[in-house]
């Protein structure tokens, strides 16, 4: 069994990371490019981060589809510490879309406490600016982001303050799609 | 290993404030709780900004911290001091210069651009908490956006003081959905909470509470058609020092006669527009 590395410097790793993280949260739909880092199969670098920077043994995590594999578990386990839950008790979730779906498994937070919700760590082929039209909170005018299922996040969106929160990840590259992103419309 | 303690709190610690941060910022003006820890200063001191600036901090960054508006204060120059010891980043006075800033009771009047970050030290996060004290009813009001005893009491205040009497802490309304305590900043800042280039952060140590602003989000002092709200400071008055007249004054007694004078409550500001026309007069 091989594990790969974590953060060589865990405390200034995590917290050039997190930076970039808040980053892409503060402004939806903006790229950002995360450093390289050993990945298990089939986990992109970006999501390694992610998860190295946010995830401990407090945060149970859902490994959805291709990506609860052997070696995703092992280094979970190693690094993280992380509690491997199915979806309805994730705080965290790391998956493909069509893994991760339908999102309605995970907690969507409640009216008093809408932070008690699952980050949805999605991998995509690649990101890219364009497709659907988003405004709200961290966007100056508008933003583009091409998005898997507009319908499904949509919804999410329309259930503010409750609703799931979005990190889309491929290769080094970040994006979020926060829940107060309002998708579509003029 | 040497950099265990960078920025001071523990590695756990920070994962913990770094995902309560991110949550504040999904939900913009709404209260996270997070388990605040022990800093070594006490909570006046605004721990909760600290942590918060803890949380968010690299090695990169030239930290600004001000309190009242002011660089000089004892507090402002420990908690600069402390984060150039345990972070190792660089500090400024100048707001252009920073990448972050710490803030106790002001928003600087240079104004803030894209990538910085703002971070308020909050005393009372809790905007309704002088109408209902019992937390399980104020997260019940936010919940249900049941905001009308909180309009009631504002307009109360108009038919007691022919205004809403505050000059501090002043409420608004973020994105039209939740009512947030700005921290005890005067009115005059409230302004430029609104559509802000930079990411506004909010810590309660006590209280134990992160809250945030993205940038360019809408934010609304609360007010009535009949009563628009108003970020009024001391009219007619100047900087004695920098004749600024659209900064926000802080009134200085000069001697034991009762002298008095105006000046800047930012001192950067201050300091600034003095320099520069010290350059224009050469
Ligand atoms: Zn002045």
């Amino acid at each position: 069994m091989q594990l790969t590395t974590g953060f060589a410097s865990p405390p200034i790793d995590a917290a050039r990371a997190f930076r970039l993280v808040l980053d892409a949260m503060a402004h939806p739909a903006r790229i950002v490019d995360l450093p390289e880092i050993e990945a298990p199969a089939p986990c992109s670098p970006a999501a390694a981060i992610v998860l190295l920077t946010l995830v401990d043994a407090t945060t149970p995590l859902h490994l959805a589809g291709a990506h609860d594999s052997e070696s995703v578990r092992d280094w979970v386990r190693f690094h993280l510490g992380a509690p491997l839950v199915g979806p309805q008790d994730a705080a965290f979730a790391l998956g493909a879309w069509d893994a991760l779906c339908p999102l309605g498994r995970f907690p969507q937070g409640s009216a008093d406490y809408p932070d008690r919700s699952a980050t949805l760590i999605v991998e995509a082929a690649e990101l890219r600016n364009d497709g659907a039209r988003l405004t709200g909170p961290g966007i100056e005018a508008e933003a583009y982001l091409a998005l898997p299922d507009t319908a499904a996040l949509q919804a999410n969106a329309a259930q503010f303050p409750r609703g799931l929160d979005f990190l889309f990840t491929s290769n080094v590259q970040l994006a979020a799609l926060p829940r107060s992103t309002r998708i579509g419309g003029a | 290993m040497t950099d265990y303690n960078f920025a001071y709190l523990d590695e756990a610690t920070k994962r913990m404030l770094r995902r309560a941060i991110l949550k504040a910022v999904a939900i913009p003006g709404y209260q996270v709780p997070f388990s605040s820890r022990e800093m070594p200063m006490p909570y006046g001191w605004g721990t909760g900004g600290v942590q918060v600036t803890a949380a968010c901090l690299v090695p990169e960054d030239t930290l600004k911290v001000i309190d009242q508006g002011a660089d000089d204060t004892t507090n402002a120059v420990s908690i600069r001091k402390f984060f150039a010891r345990v972070a190792g980043v660089e500090t400024t006075e100048a707001t252009a210069r920073a990448s972050v800033i710490q803030t106790r009771h002001r928003i600087p009047e240079t104004p803030l651009t894209e990538g910085q970050i703002l971070v308020f030290q909050v005393p009372i996060p809790e905007p309704l908490r002088f109408l209902e004290p019992r937390e399980t009813e104020t997260r019940t009001m936010h919940a249900l956006e049941d905001y009308g005893l909180m309009h009631v009491r504002l307009y109360e205040d108009i038919a007691k003081h022919g205004e809403i009497a505050r000059a501090y802490a002043y409420p608004v309304r973020v994105e039209g959905r939740y009512i947030m305590d700005p921290s005890p900043i005067p009115k005059f800042d409230n302004p430029k909470l609104d559509n802000s280039p930079a990411l506004q952060l909010f810590g309660a140590g006590r209280e134990c509470r992160i809250y945030a602003l993205p940038p360019y989000t809408r934010v609304e002092s609360l007010d009535f058609e009949d009563y628009p709200f108003t970020a009024s400071k001391a009219a007619g008055q100047v900087c004695a020092i920098c004749g600024a007249e659209d900064s926000y004054l802080d009134e200085v007694i000069t001697d034991d006669a009762g002298g008095r004078m105006f000046v800047c409550s930012d001192t950067d500001y201050c300091a600034t527009r003095v320099a520069a026309q010290a350059e224009d007069a050469a």
